[in-house]
């Protein structure tokens, strides 16, 4: 098959970065361009020093980007939608890395995002970025719409159980714990070092927007609630999420294991991690650092329904930048796992 | 031939060693508990004792 020309919009930013250095190495793609409004004429691996010897690219303006077969979108929330009827015409395929049309239903996007939506006729034609969800559809898609960090790690930990039907709907409490690169490289006085640095810092402990795509996924059966938080720690990155479920049946943890190798053992990318020896017992973000991985562990409270389940990512990986690419595999028929199959790091 | 067996923990598919014997440990692979033969006709496995731990922080 012949190489796929692709291009990334807004390539200054992390995530785009990490696009980028995947791409760079993705054997049937040739990169065509790179855009930044602020980096406009100077090479890539300026802003991601990691990719020095690796290209020569140089940003170009948006106004200079030329049709190719796919373009990336890492535009800032916002800004996708704006700009999708004139992208659509570049490009065959555009996977897009925002929030701009992950939510179904326009309304929602209003409630969670605090704006309506300006072009709520695009919102069907994007297939939502979740592999392990929407697999079949993303065969041959024309647009996918990557997930939230946050999203993907409490959706890939849930979904077993929800499509089984299995937790009681309204009752499920998610503790999500994020790296600072989760909130992109725009600099504020909340990121700056002294003040980002050794915090713990319960910045969303309602209202998270993710929750709303959180809850689309997850209602297989019917409208669910979930109850979402969201707290930053003193990493780069990673994305720990810790759902506490209360289960409609008193299943035993056997019966848990046999419903997660059921959803998940064919996945090249979700590992189950529940051990009882070792120092890693349960997921853990920093060894996924730059993997694609997303590891689910659980564990059942001996006194009551409650169901723990513990999952781990990389946010700019199986959270942003990997999902997507493996989204693209998916879309041209190449093996999921090109580009994909670095594991990680240890120690790190 | 090898054995089959399924761990008694989180009900994995075990192979066996042809020649596994009563009393041997062995480690399953997903859940990576420890494991004794109790015994090989039928075969029986049974969580090995562990040395408790203090893994609270």
């Amino acid at each position: 098959m012949s190489e796929v020309r692709v291009s990334i919009v807004g390539g200054s930013g992390y995530t785009g970065g990490e696009l980028l250095r995947l791409l760079l190495f993705h054997p049937q793609v040739r990169i065509q361009q790179v855009t930044s409004e602020r980096f406009v004429g100077k090479f890539t691996h300026k802003v991601h020093p990691n990719l020095r010897k690796a290209t020569d690219l140089r940003f170009v303006q948006l106004a200079q980007l030329e049709p190719c077969d796919v373009l990336f979108l890492c535009l800032p929330h916002g800004r996708a939608m704006h700009l999708l009827p004139e992208l659509q015409r570049k490009a065959e395929r555009i996977i897009d890395l925002s929030a701009d049309f992950r939510l179904n239903d326009p309304a929602q996007y209003a409630a969670w995002y605090g704006r309506e939506h300006t072009h709520p006729e695009w919102l069907p034609q994007f297939v939502y970025g979740i592999p392990e969800l929407h697999r079949e559809a993303m065969r041959g898609a024309r647009f996918i719409s990557s997930a939230g960090c946050n999203a993907t790690a409490t959706i890939l930990a849930l979904f077993p159980l929800f499509k089984n039907d299995l937790v009681v709907v309204d009752r499920s409490v998610v503790e999500v714990k994020g790296g600072s690169s989760e909130g992109g490289n725009a600099p504020s006085e909340a990121t700056h070092h002294p003040e980002r640095s050794n915090v713990v810092r319960s910045y969303r402990p309602t209202q998270h927007r993710h929750t709303a795509e959180v809850e689309q996924e997850l209602c297989i059966h019917g409208p669910v609630r979930v109850h979402l938080s969201a707290t930053a720690l003193d990493l780069v990155r990673g994305v720990l999420s810790t759902c506490h479920v209360f289960l409609k049946d008193d299943l035993d943890e056997k019966t848990i294991w046999k419903v997660y190798r059921e959803t998940y053992a064919d996945e090249p990318f979700i590992r189950i991690v529940k051990e009882k020896t070792g120092i890693y017992r349960y997921p853990e973000p920093k060894l996924l650092i730059g993997s694609n991985f997303c590891d689910i562990g659980f564990e059942k409270d001996a006194r009551s329904r409650r169901l723990v389940v513990i999952s781990a990512i990389d946010n700019l990986m199986k959270g942003a930048a990997g999902q997507a690419v493996q989204a693209f595999n998916l879309m041209h028929g190449f093996a999921e796992t090109t580009a994909l199959e670095f594991p990680g790091l240890h120690p790190v | 031939m090898n054995l089959t067996a399924n761990c008694p923990i989180c009900d994995a598919a075990l192979n066996l060693a042809a020649d596994t014997v009563q009393g041997e440990l062995l480690e399953c692979a997903e859940c990576g508990t420890e494991l004794e033969v109790m015994s090989t006709e039928p075969i029986q496995l049974q969580e090995a004792p562990q040395e408790e731990e203090d893994w609270g922080e």
